[in-house]
């Protein structure tokens, strides 16, 4: 076999990696390097370094340390059966390689991941290495995001989280039936036994010992996991509760979802589609308003009767739609609660008309210039100067915000 | 009379602040001041120095960080903007919090506008090696055209970043020089023949292996990294081409045949199957079967099942509800905050929890999310039913003389009888199994209770309880 340049296994490692949704480089610990002696920084904020044209931010280095893998996933790029080419990066050229792109400020860090090969324990202990030689011998204090995996052993997980910011595990599929079916080697319920266990881990690192002295921090960017999306028929009320699941049984910094993309070397098993971006869109929409915005799951799959999102408008313009007795609401007196349902006010214009609203009464142009997306909150809402009159119970609101209906093309 | 005052492009940001504070001491309105930087050619009044006066100014600190970020906008007006917003200060000094205030909602936008470059920047830096890569100290140079004067404020930043390594950022406007740590800035520099760097092509060679072709995007690509900066950024040569083939790409993959598995599949698969074998629970069958249950839809939520803990010829078991959060992470019985009151109490009365066998009556945590936290909640009759399976056998292995019954779920599954506990406490009842059951309130019963009072008189008898359960199997006291 003729030896492989390094151009060649970064063009195959990265191809690899590209289905991984995440490239998140915010909310770790603060650090940075003017003493001189190290390299890198980390000032909570994260930075994406470039985006492709498929929409994503290019945060990380994100590679495969391998894509050789002796699973078989029927839904991933680098399982067992596929044909595509293979490659392996050595330990020193994945360290080389993240140094090298950092200094040209290409990158904030490395996102890490492998394919499985001989054993779960052996792969992770390449990975942890990779870690511990960019923080130990190259002084590096930019971020680190490593994919574990599930059955390695927890005391290489206890060194990951101790080198990494970030640890993540994918739960691949919302129901444990479709992994099960998908990803025949993978455990549902293991995979949720390491979430546990990296959360009983950070919650450990957070007691001080007798004498006042915190221990090392344990992956100070919490842990993250990914769904795909479309691959099985689960609909968005099943992903949804599942993430609720995940969010409050692990302490979750984020679920990714993935909408399920063709890969080059498909199985038949996985009829290929192109890719629900709508949904995507739509899922992580309704997530921020169960996280930020105090929506209950309930309340928004209730919407429609199959359970799935709306996906000509947004979900919280499709609540408000259902319930527009509680609307119009005076935003001169309506409680934070009910203000954050308004469909066009966010968390930010939220916070700013209730500090504004305690010197003066709002009227409509306060709203404008707060930042407020009017075209979607006026029919809902009413100030100084407006009243929505007929508009929120008009027949023809949703026509207002949904796109023209498309004609169906002929080929 | 018109003062004009003029701003140097290097430190603009004190030479504004102390400006505005000599004329606010002065009581200059804004009217009568002309405000510029030394690009725009002499105006058509004198120069005139700020005046310098020793009266105290007093102005909010959310203030003085919008106009630090402020002055760096290209804005002509921004000084003005700035000075005239801070002239109504002084009799408004509510107004900074008046979002929608117009002089304000202004003043944000261009704090907006000029936070937005800054982090472009950051973002968009692209160096190139200049010095010798084995140098101890290696050197890098860039050349950025930032849309407002961003490089000042931004040159903290790298310099943060970049602790080990000299380098400098020059831009047709302010230019910013690290060596050996120490930053200074100079003006108008011509655009650089920077030497080439091999890692551009990687760089390049990335960027077009992590897009990915069937999801194009380049709306959403361009509203993030406007084409104004694509002139400086390697990658950027290669968006066009890889738009115009992604549909082509897209169609290639829907189109190709599935291939069979290559030879190497069966020969990893095989060395799955040994790693398998070698994962699996080494101890007795049960607890392994317990983990593995999927009887009920439980399993599906929850992170595990707890199987129960403790010497197989135990004399005493004890027999809680479900659980909680912490023993559903840790897999482990009683390990959370009901836990901790049981081994209190169970010491307190002379028993020793290595000495007990413990356990559920069902294995899985059920809860309903709500937040970043999970709530309890009861398990139903069905579960319990389910579960019953894995507690009788049990049970069977352990065969102890006595099972204490902690709260309504364990009575229930243990007695089949689901009749309130506050009749029922502290006396022994027949087991569905033949063994004698002695019912108790359960632990997280007692946390739960808010009066005091109640709560130390339900304390009491759960240790009462306790006790009674020691007497009976009279398990020797292992008080150290």
């Amino acid at each position: 076999m003729t030896k492989l340049t390094l151009e060649r296994k970064l063009a195959i490692l990265s191809e690899a990696a590209k289905y991984d949704a995440s490239c998140a480089s915010s909310g770790s610990t603060k650090r940075d390097s003017r003493g001189g002696k190290s390299i890198g920084s980390n000032e909570g904020s994260g930075i994406c370094h470039a985006y492709a044209p498929d929409g994503r931010c290019i945060s990380l280095l994100k590679i495969l340390m391998t894509n050789f893998c002796i699973y078989d996933c029927s839904y991933c790029v680098n399982r067992v059966s596929s044909n595509v080419p293979r490659a392996r990066f050595s330990v020193d050229e994945v360290v080389q390689l993240t140094i090298d792109f950092y200094r040209r400020n290409y990158i904030e860090g490395l996102f890490l991941s492998s394919g499985i090969i001989r054993s779960p324990d052996a792969t992770m202990q390449d990975m942890v290495q990779i870690a511990r030689k960019l923080r130990e011998e190259e002084n590096f204090r930019g971020y680190i995001h490593l994919k574990t995996i599930p059955d390695a052993a927890p005391e290489l997980i206890a060194e990951a989280g101790r080198l990494a910011d970030r640890l993540s595990i994918n739960v691949e599929l919302p129901t444990d039936a479709s992994v099960e079916r998908f990803a025949p080697e993978k455990r549902p319920a293991q995979i949720r036994e390491a979430m546990a266990n990296v959360r009983v881990q950070k919650e450990v690192a957070k007691d001080r010992s007798h004498t006042g002295k915190r221990p090392p921090k344990f992956a100070p960017a919490g842990q993250s996991t990914q769904m795909i999306i479309g691959a099985d028929g689960s609909n968005d009320a099943t992903v949804l509760g599942q993430s609720t699941r995940l969010y409050s049984s692990y302490k979750l910094k984020r679920v990714y979802y993935s909408a399920f993309s063709p890969i080059p070397d498909s199985t038949d098993k996985l009829p290929l589609i192109s890719p629900p971006l709508q949904r995507e869109h739509r899922l992580y929409q309704a997530d921020w308003l169960l996280r930020f915005y105090g929506f209950g799951l309930e309340e928004i799959t209730s919407v429609t009767p199959d359970g799935n999102l709306d996906l000509q408008i947004d979900p919280k313009l499709a609540w408000a739609l259902a319930h527009r007795g509680l609307f119009p609401l005076d935003v001169n007196r309506a409680s934070k609660e009910l203000l954050l349902r308004v469909p066009g006010f966010g968390v930010k214009t939220v916070s700013r008309i209730l500090t504004t609203r305690r010197h003066r009464h709002l009227r409509y142009e306060d709203l404008v210039r707060i930042g407020a997306s009017m075209k979607k909150a006026r029919a809902f809402i009413t100030a100084g100067g407006w009243s929505p009159a007929g508009l929120t119970d008009s027949a023809d609101l949703r026509a207002r915000f949904a796109p023209p209906p498309q004609q169906l093309s002929l080929l | 009379m018109t003062r004009a005052i003029v701003l140097p492009r290097i430190g603009t940001a004190t030479a504004w602040r102390d400006a505005a504070r000599g004329l606010l001491a002065e009581g200059v309105p804004p009217e009568e001041v002309c405000w510029g930087d030394d690009t725009a050619t002499a105006g058509l009044f004198d120069t005139h120095t700020a005046p310098s006066s020793k009266r105290q100014v007093s102005v909010p600190r959310s203030f003085i960080s919008m106009a630090e970020t402020v002055v760096w906008h290209s804005d002509p007006q921004r000084f003005a903007r700035l000075y005239e917003f801070l002239w109504r200060l002084q009799s408004a000094p509510w107004l900074m919090t008046d979002r929608g205030d117009a002089g304000l909602a202004k003043l944000r936008a261009l704090e907006k506008n000029v936070r937005r470059c800054q982090h472009k920047m950051k973002a968009f830096v692209r160096f190139r090696e200049i010095g010798d890569p084995k140098a101890p100290r290696r050197s890098f140079a860039a050349w950025f055209e930032p849309t407002h004067h961003t490089v000042e404020p931004t040159a903290q930043f790298f310099r943060r970043r970049f602790g080990d390594m000299d380098w400098r950022i020059l831009t047709p406007d302010v230019s910013a020089y690290c060596t050996d740590g120490v930053l200074s800035f100079d003006l108008d520099q011509p655009k650089p023949d920077l030497p080439s760097d091999a890692h551009e092509d990687l760089w390049v060679t990335y960027f077009r292996n992590i897009f990915n072709p069937a999801r194009l995007k380049v709306q959403a690509m361009q509203s993030e990294m406007p084409k104004k900066y694509w002139k400086n950024m390697p990658e950027a040569a290669a968006i066009a081409e890889l738009i115009a083939t992604a549909p082509a790409r897209a169609r290639a993959m829907a189109e190709a045949a599935p291939t069979l598995p290559p030879a190497r599949a069966a020969q990893a698969q095989a060395m799955q199957s040994r790693n398998v074998s070698a994962w699996a629970h080494p101890a007795e069958d049960l607890p392994a079967a317990i983990r593995a249950c999927t009887r009920c839809p439980l399993h599906e939520c929850a992170t595990q099942a707890v199987p129960g803990e403790g010497p197989p010829d135990a004399d005493l078991m004890i027999v809680g509800e479900q659980p909680g959060d912490l023993e559903d992470l840790q897999g482990r019985p009683f390990v959370g905050p009901a836990g901790q009151l049981f081994d209190a109490s169970a010491q307190a009365v002379g028993l020793d929890r290595s000495q007990l066998y413990l356990t559920n009556a069902v294995k899985h945590f059920k809860f309903t999310p709500r937040g970043k936290r999970r709530i309890h909640q009861r398990p139903n009759t069905s579960e319990i039913d389910h579960c019953k399976w894995w507690l009788h056998a049990e049970l069977r292995e352990v065969s102890p003389k006595l099972v204490v019954a902690m709260g309504a779920t364990a009575a229930l599954a243990l007695t089949g009888d689901g009749k309130a506990l506050s009749t029922r406490r502290g006396t022994v009842e027949n087991g569905s199994d033949g063994v004698p059951v002695l019912i108790t309130y359960h632990p997280s019963y007692i946390l739960r209770l808010t009066d005091a009072v109640r709560r130390e008189q339900v304390l009491q008898q759960f240790r009462a309880d306790l006790s009674l359960a020691a007497d009976i199997v009279s398990i020797e006291a292992t008080t150290p």
